[in-house]
């Protein structure tokens, strides 16, 4: 079942990478949209885990060299970037007290293949495959599509989180200045499935009773329909299992379909054939329509872990960090090819540790940086494009931001 | 004004749009502009804050709303009027100066936008439907108005979710005359959190007949805000020396309930009282403090400095002339010889009333000076006592007068909430039941207890009533 390979990286390479190959420039550009260091960057924090998991918080940079100096310095197996302070978080024990305060910080949300464990039937816990990476893709699908759509956002990046889940960094100006509650208010919104910590107690119902779908629901369901058909009926099929089925149970409302769908399951039932007995049943009735289409969310909705959202103090691993357990690079990800996308496929640091060194040994132009030559070059392109995007925006409103 | 660096805590989103003085509905989001004197500074305060403090005791009473926006809409137009520009000015003033007084602990601020806002919510009331309008077109609200035809765009969205109406042409026809607005999403939190607007594009779709809601949080949303920055930049504010004190007074005021000072409309009974009567007074008419005090100088036979002279200028406003004075102290200093009395505690007394020393006329203590801690250990009962003694002692010296145990609950749930005024007003209104006190009454004309004089005063006065009405 497991396919993404661990391939962790040792310390020197760790090293190498950040030396010669993260985008420290990019980076520095897409968090302070503009190329002249604001406080967007110069107050931002930055929090390092180091290799021996001592973790240091509160660290802020004048500049993006003095970023890469301190990385290279302290080579962290990850670092992670947080709010925008009232003041320079390294200054902050000099501070009056109460005087730091988060004033932006891009609108983060994080899902995670873990939320999925009790429906995923490929694989359990930190695994990952191409199969089940289709409900982080329709989760992405759902996501970005209310984000641009209702919310009117535009600045997206979606980035692999190295391992089992996906991250999603917008940096709209609006987005940027939300106050906690209002990201309440947005997870609230987009919220329709509790991420899993008690399974057990907890239900989908989205419709209330004889009421319509909320049109925002309405839409996602047109496209979470299809995901329902070929991941979870034809690809996952859960309901075959004993434990599968008794989960499915637990979401039918109405006992005597229930105790008709015990009495026709024989061994070896399929997830479709389950299906097509509650099709029949919830044909005519709205509390079974309702009912029905809860289960579709149920089963494709997407999991948020809603914590990350809702602080703008909370931290978040930077893009292109490498996961320290599988070794590969955290890549953005365009959400128009996720369902494309393969997370076994992703390169890991110790094989961009060779195309550098094959690079180096061919005659090929050395005034190129070494991250051209290397299969990483495509997404840090992904992430230039969508930065020159932010600061295009940021020009055409220039005049009211950036200097509070 | 008086912290022209905090302003840029209040900028406003469109400096060209009309001076806040020009209409009636403030949504004070702009500092006042013109300068203040200190002496108008703390006057337009007070008289803001008794209106405040009134709204509060009322929500501590549980008052209807309908009651609450009587009495407001009543005081108002005592103490804060709307209807000159001058008036709207002092409006104005009065409510920066309260959040300075207001902003400086997180349990203030809670309960100062909870006044305010109900005080907005009843002048939007109150006000003529062209203020209410002059407020919302406002640029500052930017509630955009929803076309005919985009309504009709989102037609199936927006009659979606639509309030239940019944039966379903009546939600119809509600639906086709309701008007539209749209605001960013981020001023709607609540409503997005809880999906019940359309959403596109990051405006919120609301219905008109939500609005009213809306701009009441908001107002409250926004004051909270404000109030956050400006305990932040308040550090500065308190380099200037002169405005502390006015703050602190102001803010020990809402604690205290505020404000009256009692003692120049009871003066003029003099004589009314007399030595041998305080016993009975003080058994059937005073507050807890007073009665306490009452109390210790009965079974000590002696009370210290500050207890003497709390209680001897609660005598002297009551109405006990300065020779009853004398034979009271006297009287009650029962175990001292007439010399020591002489030397020691007539000039006190004399002093008090304003015939020794600096000849000052000492006004007795309120409760908001009871409240506050300060040298003396005989303060207000309801803030001081544990609740178990509390109990106790409310047993102990009401009972006789209609209080039960039952009663209990209620007024420690009250002390229990920080509102001591209106834990020592139920109290009242229990004990003054047989004279046909309700529950909500007060001390009389709603008002809740501010100083111990007033309490005696009414309850003198109430009881004087019913020995009338026994003898007709
Ligand atoms: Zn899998």
């Amino acid at each position: 079942m497991e396919d993404v390979e661990m391939d962790v990286a040792s310390p020197e390479v760790m090293l190498t990478f950040y030396n010669r190959i993260y985008p420290f420039q990019s980076i520095f550009n897409w968090l302070n949209q503009g190329h002249t260091p604001t406080k967007r960057f110069t107050h931002r924090e930055f929090a390092f885990t180091l290799q021996n998991d001592v973790y240091l918080r509160y660290n802020s940079f004048a500049t993006y060299e003095d970023l890469k100096k301190q990385v290279c310095q302290y080579n962290p197996s990850r670092f992670e970037i947080g709010p925008v302070y009232s003041l320079r978080p390294r200054d902050r024990k000099t501070a009056r007290p109460g005087a730091m305060v988060p004033l932006e910080r891009e609108l983060v949300f994080d899902i995670d293949m873990t939320d999925y464990d009790s429906i995923r039937t490929c694989c359990s816990g930190a695994d990952i495959c191409k199969r089940c990476w289709g409900f982080i893709a329709a989760a992405v699908h759902v996501i970005d599509d209310a984000i641009r759509k209702q919310f009117g956002y535009n600045h997206l990046l979606w980035v692999y989180s190295g391992r089992r889940g996906i991250h999603l960094w917008i940096s709209d100006k609006e987005a940027l200045e939300l106050t906690d509650d209002q990201r309440k208010a947005i997870v609230g919104w987009l919220t329709v499935v509790r991420a899993e910590k008690s399974e057990m107690a907890k239900k989908t119902e989205i419709h209330t009773p004889l009421k319509e779908l909320p049109p925002l629901l309405k839409t996602a369901l047109e496209h979470l329909k299809y995901t329902f058909n070929d991941l979870i009926l034809e690809d996952q099929d859960p309901f075959s299992s004993d434990e599968g089925f008794e989960h499915l149970l637990r979401l039918i409302t109405d006992s005597g379909l229930a105790a008709r769908l015990r009495d026709q399951r024989k061994a070896g039932s399929t997830s479709k054939e389950l299906w097509l007995i509650i099709l029949k049943a919830t044909e005519g009735t709205r509390i079974l329509q309702a009912m029905r289409e809860d289960i579709i969310f149920h089963y494709t909705y997407p999991r948020l872990d809603a914590e990350v959202s809702k602080h703008r103090n909370h931290l978040l691993k930077a893009p292109f960090c490498v996961h320290p357990k599988t070794g590969r690079v955290c890549v953005p990800i365009d959400p128009i090819q996720v369902d494309d996308f393969d997370p076994a496929e992703v390169p890991t640091v110790n094989q961009l540790m060779k195309e550098i060194n094959t690079a180096n040994t061919s005659t090929e132009s050395s005034s190129l940086p070494d991250w051209h030559k290397t299969a990483l070059r495509p997404y840090i392109d992904m992430l230039d494009k969508h930065v020159q995007g932010i600061m295009d925006d940021a020009k055409r409103s220039k005049g009211t931001d950036l200097s509070w | 004004m008086f912290n022209a660096r905090d302003r840029r805590s209040f900028k406003t989103e469109d400096a060209g749009d009309s001076k806040p003085e020009s209409q009636k509905l403030n949504f004070y989001d702009r500092p006042p502009r013109h300068d203040v004197t200190l002496e108008e500074f703390e006057i337009c305060a007070l008289n803001r804050l008794r209106i405040l403090a009134e709204i509060e005791s009322s929500l501590a009473r549980n008052r209807s709303w309908e009651e609450m926006k009587t009495q407001t809409t009543q005081q108002c137009k005592n103490y804060l009027p709307l209807d000159t520009e001058e008036d709207r000015k002092q409006d104005h003033v009065s409510h920066y100066v309260l959040r300075l007084a207001f902003c400086r602990s997180e349990d203030l601020r809670r309960r100062f936008i909870k006044a305010e806002g109900i005080l907005f919510r009843t002048r939007f009331d109150e006000v003529l439907k062209a203020d209410r309008e002059q407020l919302l077109d406002s640029q500052r609200l930017h509630w955009l108005k929803v076309e005919e035809t985009e309504k009709q765009n989102h037609r199936n969205e927006l009659y979606s979710l639509y309030p239940p109406i019944k039966p379903e042409d009546v939600r119809n026809t509600s639906f086709n005359r309701d008007t539209y607005y749209k605001v960013r999403w981020t001023r709607v939190p609540d409503l997005i959190e809880k999906r019940k607007v359309f959403l596109s594009g990051g405006w919120a779709y609301v219905p008109g007949r939500e609005q009213s809601s809306i701009i009441f949080q908001e107002f409250e949303d926004r004051l909270a805000r404000a109030l956050e920055l400006t305990a932040r930049s308040l550090p500065r504010l308190d380099e200037d020396s002169r405005l502390v004190p006015i703050l602190d007074n102001l803010s020990n005021g809402f604690v205290a309930g505020v404000s009256s000072e009692w003692s120049s409309s009871t003066e003029g009974k003099n004589g009314e009282i007399t030595a041998e009567m305080v016993d009975h007074h003080a058994r059937n008419d005073f507050p807890m403090c007073m009665r306490t005090l009452h109390e210790q100088l009965r079974k000590d036979h002696h009370l210290k400095h500050f207890g003497r002279l709390q209680y001897g200028l609660f005598l002297k406003v009551l109405g006990l002339p300065i020779e009853e004075s004398i034979v009271f102290w006297r009287k009650s200093f029962d175990r001292i010889t007439d010399d020591k009395f002489n030397k020691e505690y007539k000039y006190n007394i004399r002093h008090s009333f304003g015939l020794e020393g600096k000849r000052a006329n000492y006004p007795a203590k309120s409760c908001q000076q009871i409240l506050s801690p300060g040298p003396s250990e005989h303060g207000c009962p309801y803030r001081h006592y544990s609740p178990e003694n509390l109990q106790t002692a409310l047993l102990a010296n009401y009972s006789s007068q209609g209080l039960t145990s039952a009663d209990l609950p209620e007024v420690v749930a009250l002390v229990k909430s920080g509102h001591f005024h209106v834990a020592c007003t139920r109290v009242f209104e229990i004990t003054h039941a047989s004279c046909g006190i309700k529950k909500g009454d007060g001390v009389g004309g709603f008002e809740s207890v501010t100083h111990p004089n007033q309490y005696a005063a009414r309850s003198i006065e109430l009881r004087k009533g019913d020995i009338k009405k026994e003898g007709t």
